[in-house]
């Protein structure tokens, strides 16, 4: 073979045609993939649309999610930054020069996601405080040589634009200490103030500060950071430093890192970065809950991709990554995705669907289902009239999309009611809602029931608050389908309020009925009193309150079960649904050591050969060599005797082959499988 | 009060629960109706039949229902899928504890598969009831191994057939159920073992169904004597203990057999490649088939390389051949760099050498691994025609799954048009990665079980069965020496019989080079330091010695050949003068 070789590892092959690129598209790929390639190269276009505008609303979120805290974070900057400027000579603020100002930012277990915030934290700074941001990871500074180092070629790198390249190279190899540090500040900031640099637009000052962000500051190694704190603080008045710890933990991580002694010359303030989980909250409310992006995900799929994020990782990167991936596998596995687009654009396509493209809409379970509801001659017309078939297919996708509208309405209505109960029987967070929601009818649920029950008892307040919540939610939306159901909301609030009004009047009247007693003897009173107490017993039920209230829960009900069928009832659902979960798991969360103990075990699954089909925790003995050693290797402790091994497999393999002559070879087989185990 | 439930549990959790369930647990329990189950359950796991008891559902909280229902979630379309190994077996099989095995299972199971190709037969001795079931099968399997051996006997192959390791084995009881007592009788039985190690050789074969009788009558009544409940009270205590026995620093017990005592000739590698080339592989066809599956994935994989991702390849096999290929067939056009990772000599160094030479044209040096990184990393952005393809078989090699080197190839391959495909092997391969490189990789995990064999991957490895190049310094060695003056080879002789003396003592660290001029100014071999060291520096020339230093700043001589070499070299030696 080309690529083994006793003298090296690598083998570099270049194409011999190497001036003319051809740079096969990457369409190509997703063409000659299928043997049926139909309209692949329109599903690519609409893949890649798609997945644009994912990209670049996640980014537009994130950079929403992040304005806060970065602009509070230069806030501080500015502020903790002006007392250098003052230059002031009061005590008090001599001796605040002494302390470093630093930023805590809080930013949770989801390391992956750091880099990105670091990075447009950087730009943020760049732009709006001063040219001088480095950041620093740990694992660039073992120690202060290194650490000083790196903050110096990164200084010089990000001011020295153009300038003299050799000398400052020179300069960082050969000393690199806080004074030459502080000196070439001095240097800078004194003697070209008036170069026109084109980062400095909007910061005023003089001498703009240095911010350092140590990016990861739990590992960074304490000698260091103690080393490094202690000495520019001595600097601190001629070389103003500002720093930022990115912390994964929690603040309190500074004072076990640092000694008293240390941290009393920072000035800590804390940030606290958004909880990832409500970062994935939003992300899923404006990807998946919306009507905007053609795409959904079916439960399962949307069940990985969650318990991914919650039990792994933390990463809203990697969880876009997963919706990415589903995205990909659904354009390119299901062909009638071609119809996974914006309304108008589906159904100028389904037109030009081909006849194969007909077939599959036909082959389609839930277009089946469909069908054999239908009375028989349109039956028939479905099943052979492309023309009518395509009519059918165009109204049934604007029914598709009508039921989408009204679904994610109707969802966060029924999430304003439920996500305030106690106990959260339907789930605090509208994606365990909505889980449930495309599993199954969510009334027969037990779960619902008992939501229902509670809110049943909910007090008037709670029920007109997330009244007017739902209301809110079914205005912002400019659909007339459900106009009317915001109409029936205002109603009912209406009621209540005038409910209000209502209560007030009867209790005076009540005031004064009971003012205009007349002086009874006591068997009368008696006797009225156990009439009211009857008439209260009575009309415990009927309070005009409980009655609207009874109304709502009624009405609300009425609505899910009009509008919350699960997606898998619709018709030609299947075009914009990915229901693939287990590949989806296969490829992001695979379980090596289960396929390796699989294969191993039980080669049948792999090679579907009856000779092989046993029954478990038995393997045959003509089953492959490697799961013959393996099965008798497990019966050994931590050591093998390698003779015992060889003979015990010789002796399956010989009574597998009934061949005496075959022992040798077996035999010396069996060490090739050693060697192999000992990779494994 | 923490209870870890049956180990048969799929997940075997430890969770919190309050007393009062705790009580109720045990109420029940010997209430019976949980025993009689519990007891149901044991016998059907015998059989190795593995059911999730589901009866300690009730009393887990909302939170465990949870952890299930993900669990359930993740694991639900194992079975439907074909390409994920089937779940069923649980992970209590995939992540169990390392138990404490005798050897003397290995044979006997090998006996039974060799007779019972077809029935299921349990081999797990760990539980009681299945002994019972075992024992005759025992006793009809091991004269079944005895034919074979028998005829290897006619053969002349074995002369001492089953040597005295054997019988030993024979005497570790086959059962380890729980009890205390059955260790202490295992023990007082090795001695019994050890004691008859003197005996005859033609006493084995009858002796060994009699010592088995012996062991079936001490082993079954104390399993019967073991309470059945105190004996699941122990249960869990058992598993503790199971682990730290496999475990515990104390030696081993395996059979002292050894290679040498197997007088079978050692074949070279070559012979052995002839032979293994003559066997052709079971099943073929399904092979074949499976393979025809991954090539379908070829197209895939190019879409989803281009798109961003990375693919990584695991599973039972070789996948060099299928990445061999994918590049054949996919990546003719295409700039890419061929990695083997199982190369000895491989390092990152190397990777990003060959990139930046080969590839990328470029002819200076780099003061730092990173440096060069980050020169690639630009030059790759500068230029986004560029587009490189790297195929890493092994990524989990020795020398590649350092921290570092992930670090580096992880950055590499987080590149837009750097495309990565690589395979892994190591069982626990995934642990290199922590979060942060698991996001630069950005992998798609693809399943490629092969059973092909890892002929390439292992042939910079050597096997004990295998005759060593060992001809070759011996050959060496003769042809050196005869080139020699007599004296050096006297010089030369006295270095190689120090060395076989003192080789048995571990602290040898070699002849200081005052003694050995002392020694070989006794044997009038040399009248001066110079000589002699004039001598050795030839002799080091030819890498016959090697110098070290101690750490007294002495100078120790060695031979860095092995004894078995130098006994024979020495015997050579001695025929021709």
């Amino acid at each position: 073979m080309a690529t083994s070789s006793v003298s090296k590892g690598c083998f570099v092959f270049k194409p011999n045609f190497k001036k003319r690129k051809i740079s096969v598209p990457i369409e190509d790929y997703f063409n000659k993939g299928k043997d049926e390639s139909e309209d692949s190269k329109l599903r690519f276009e609409t893949y890649h649309l798609i997945w644009q505008q994912m990209k670049c609303e996640t980014q537009r979120l994130q950079e929403e999610l992040n304005k806060n805290l970065f602009d509070s974070l230069i806030e501080f900057l500015q502020k903790s930054h002006s007392g250098f400027q003052k230059n002031s000579k009061d005590w008090g603020s001599q001796i605040k020069l002494r302390e470093i100002p630093t930023a805590a930012l809080v930013l949770g277990v989801n390391v992956t996601d750091h880099d990105l915030t670091f990075r447009s934290l950087t730009e943020a700074l760049q732009s709006h405080v001063t040219p001088y941001v480095v950041s620093l990871q740990s694992k660039d500074c073992p120690d202060l040589k290194h650490f000083l180092q790196k903050l110096v070629s990164q200084l010089m790198d990000c001011c020295v634009d153009v300038e003299s390249k050799e000398e400052e190279s020179a300069q960082k190899k050969t000393h690199c200490s806080m004074d030459s540090l502080s000196s070439w500040y001095t240097n800078v900031t004194q003697t070209d103030p008036k170069m026109p640099r084109k980062k400095r637009t909007s910061s005023q000052w003089q001498s703009p500060p240095v911010v350092l962000i140590l990016k990861d500051m739990e590992s960074f190694t304490t000698k260091v950071l103690q080393d490094f704190i202690i000495i520019s603080s001595q600097h601190l008045h001629e070389f103003p430093l500002i720093l930022i710890f990115g912390i994964a933990t929690s603040p309190i991580i500074i004072h076990r890192l640092l000694p008293h002694a240390v941290s009393s010359l920072l000035c800590i303030e804390l940030f606290q970065s958004l909880s990832c989980k409500e970062h994935l909250t939003t992300v899923l409310d404006k990807l998946l809950l919306t009507t905007q992006f053609p795409f959904k995900l079916s439960e399962k799929v949307l069940q990985i991709l969650t318990n991914i994020f919650l039990y792994h990782d933390f990463s809203i990167q990697n969880f876009i990554k997963g919706l990415q991936l589903s995205l990909l596998e659904h354009f390119y596995s299901q062909p009638l995705s071609v119809l996974c687009c914006s309304l108008p654009e589906a159904k100028r396509r389904i037109h030009s669907l081909s006849d194969n493209q007909c077939e599959n809409i036909r082959r389609l379970p839930s277009f089946r289902r469909y069908v054999e509801k239908q009375a028989s001659e349109k039956q028939v017309a479905l099943l052979t009239d492309e023309r009518f078939l395509k009519e059918e297919a165009q109204s049934l996708l604007e029914n598709l999309y009508v039921y989408h509208t009204n679904y994610f309405l109707v969802l966060r209505c029924l999430h304003q009611f439920t996500s305030s109960l106690p106990k959260y029987p339907l789930g605090r967070q509208i994606r365990e809602l909505y889980c449930t929601c495309l599993e199954k009818n969510i009334w027969d649920s037990e779960e619902y029931a008992s939501a229902l029950q509670l809110l049943r008892m909910l007090a008037k307040d709670e029920l007109m608050t997330i009244l007017e919540k739902c209301f809110k939610v079914f205005k912002s939306s400019s659909e007339k389908q459900l106009g009317s159901t915001a109409k029936k909301i205002e109603e009912l609030l209406a009621q209540f309020q005038s409910l209000d009004a209502e209560a007030k009047e009867e209790e005076d009247t009540s005031g004064s009925h009971s003012k205009g007693l007349q002086k009874t003897d006591l068997y009368h009173l008696q006797k009225s009193l156990l009439e009211m107490k009857e008439l209260r017993r009575t009309s415990k039920k009927q309070t005009k309150f409980e009655v609207l209230r009874e109304k709502v829960v009624n009405f609300i009900d009425s609505l899910v079960r009009e509008y919350l069928l699960p997606p898998d009832t619709q018709p030609l659902h299947e075009a914009v649904y990915f229901s693939a979960a287990h590949t989806l798991r296969e490829h992001l969360n695979a379980a090596p050591r289960v396929a390796l103990h699989t294969a191993l075990n039980n080669p049948y699954y792999y090679l579907k050969n009856e000779a092989l089909k046993s029954e478990e925790g038995c393997i045959p003995n003509v089953a492959p060599d490697i799961c013959i050693a393996y099965k008798l290797h497990l019966e050994c402790s931590r050591l093998i005797n390698l003779v015992d091994w060889s003979e015990a497999f010789a002796t399956v393999v010989t009574a597998a082959e009934k061949m005496d002559a075959n022992s040798i070879t077996s035999e010396e087989r069996n060490e090739i499988i050693h060697l192999q185990c000992s990779v494994y | 009060m923490s209870k870890p439930e049956l180990k048969e549990d799929k997940m075997l959790e430890v969770q919190f629960v309050g007393d009062d369930d705790v009580l109720n647990h045990i109420l029940d329990r010997e209430g019976g109706a949980k025993l009689k189950k519990e007891r149901a359950q044991l016998l059907v796991n015998a059989k190795k039949i593995i059911k999730k008891p589901e009866y300690d559902l009730e009393e887990d909280d909302q939170e465990v229902l949870k952890d299930q229902n993900y669990v359930e979630v993740l694991g639900q379309d194992i079975q439907g899928s074909l390409k994920n190994g089937s779940a069923t077996d649980g992970g209590n099989k995939v992540y169990s504890f390392q138990n404490r095995k005798h050897s003397e299972k290995m044979a006997k199971l090998a006996s039974e598969l060799a007779k019972t190709p077809r029935k299921s037969v349990s081999f797990n001795l760990k539980n009681d009831p299945e002994i019972m079931i075992n024992i005759p099968q025992c006793s009809k399997g091991h004269p079944a191994s005895d034919k074979v051996q028998l005829k290897n006997n006619d053969k002349g192959e074995f002369l001492s057939t089953t040597p005295r390791g054997l019988r030993k084995r024979l005497m570790v009881p086959r059962s380890h159920s729980d009890s205390e007592s059955e260790y202490s009788a295992s023990n007082s039985e090795d001695d019994e073992g050890v004691a008859q190690e003197c005996e005859e050789d033609a006493n084995e074969v009858i002796l060994r169904p009699k010592s088995q009788a012996q062991n079936r009558v001490v082993s079954a009544p104390v399993c019967k004597e073991t309470p059945s409940k105190k004996m699941k009270r122990d249960k869990t205590s058992d598993l503790v203990e199971e682990y730290f026995e496999a475990h515990s620093s104390s030696k081993v017990l395996t059979s002292d057999r050894t290679l040498q005592k197997l007088k079978r000739p050692k074949l070279d590698q070559q012979t052995l490649r002839n032979l293994l080339s003559k066997v052709a592989p079971s099943f073929s066809a399904e092979l074949k088939q499976l393979n025809q599956q991954y090539e379908q994935l070829f197209h895939k994989w190019m879409l989803q390389l281009h798109l961003g991702f990375n693919i990584v390849l695991y599973g039972l096999g070789s996948k060099r051949d299928l990445l061999e290929r994918f590049r054949t067939s996919m990546l003719q056009d295409s700039v890419h760099v061929v990695i083997n990772g199982f190369f000895p000599g491989i390092s990152v160094k190397s990777i990003l050498n060959s990139i930046t030479q080969e590839v990328l044209d470029h002819t200076g040096t780099f003061r730092s691994v990173l440096d060069q990184l980050d020169w690639i990393t630009n030059k790759f952005k500068e230029d986004s025609s560029l587009e490189l393809f790297l195929l890493i078989h092994n990524l989990d090699s020795q020398m590649l799954r350092g921290d570092k080197s992930q670090q580096i190839i992880g950055q590499l391959s987080s590149l837009h048009n750097v495309y990565l495909i690589a395979s892994i092997d190591h069982l626990n391969a995934p642990l290199m990665w922590d979060h942060a490189k698991q996001s630069l990789y950005n992998w798609l995990w693809y399943e490629t079980t092969t059973y092909s064999p890892y002929t390439e991957e292992t042939s910079y490895e050597n096997s004990l069965l295998v005759k060593q190049s060992g001809s070759l310094p011996l050959s060496s060695l003769t042809h050196v020496l005869r080139s020699l003056t007599p004296n050096a080879r006297g010089i030369f002789r006295l270095l190689s019989k120090y060395q076989l003396d003192n080789q048995e003592s571990p602290s040898y660290a070699g002849l200081s080079f005052q003694d050995f001029y002392q020694q070989c100014r006794e044997a009038f071999l040399v009248n001066s330091d110079l000589t002699l060291r004039a001598q050795l520096t030839e002799f080091r020339d030819h890498k016959l010695i090697r110098t070290k230093k101690g750490a007294d700043g002495v100078e120790y001589l060695l031979i860095p050949v092995d004894s078995g070499t130098l006994t024979d070299f020495l015997e050579k030696e001695e025929e021709e003068s």
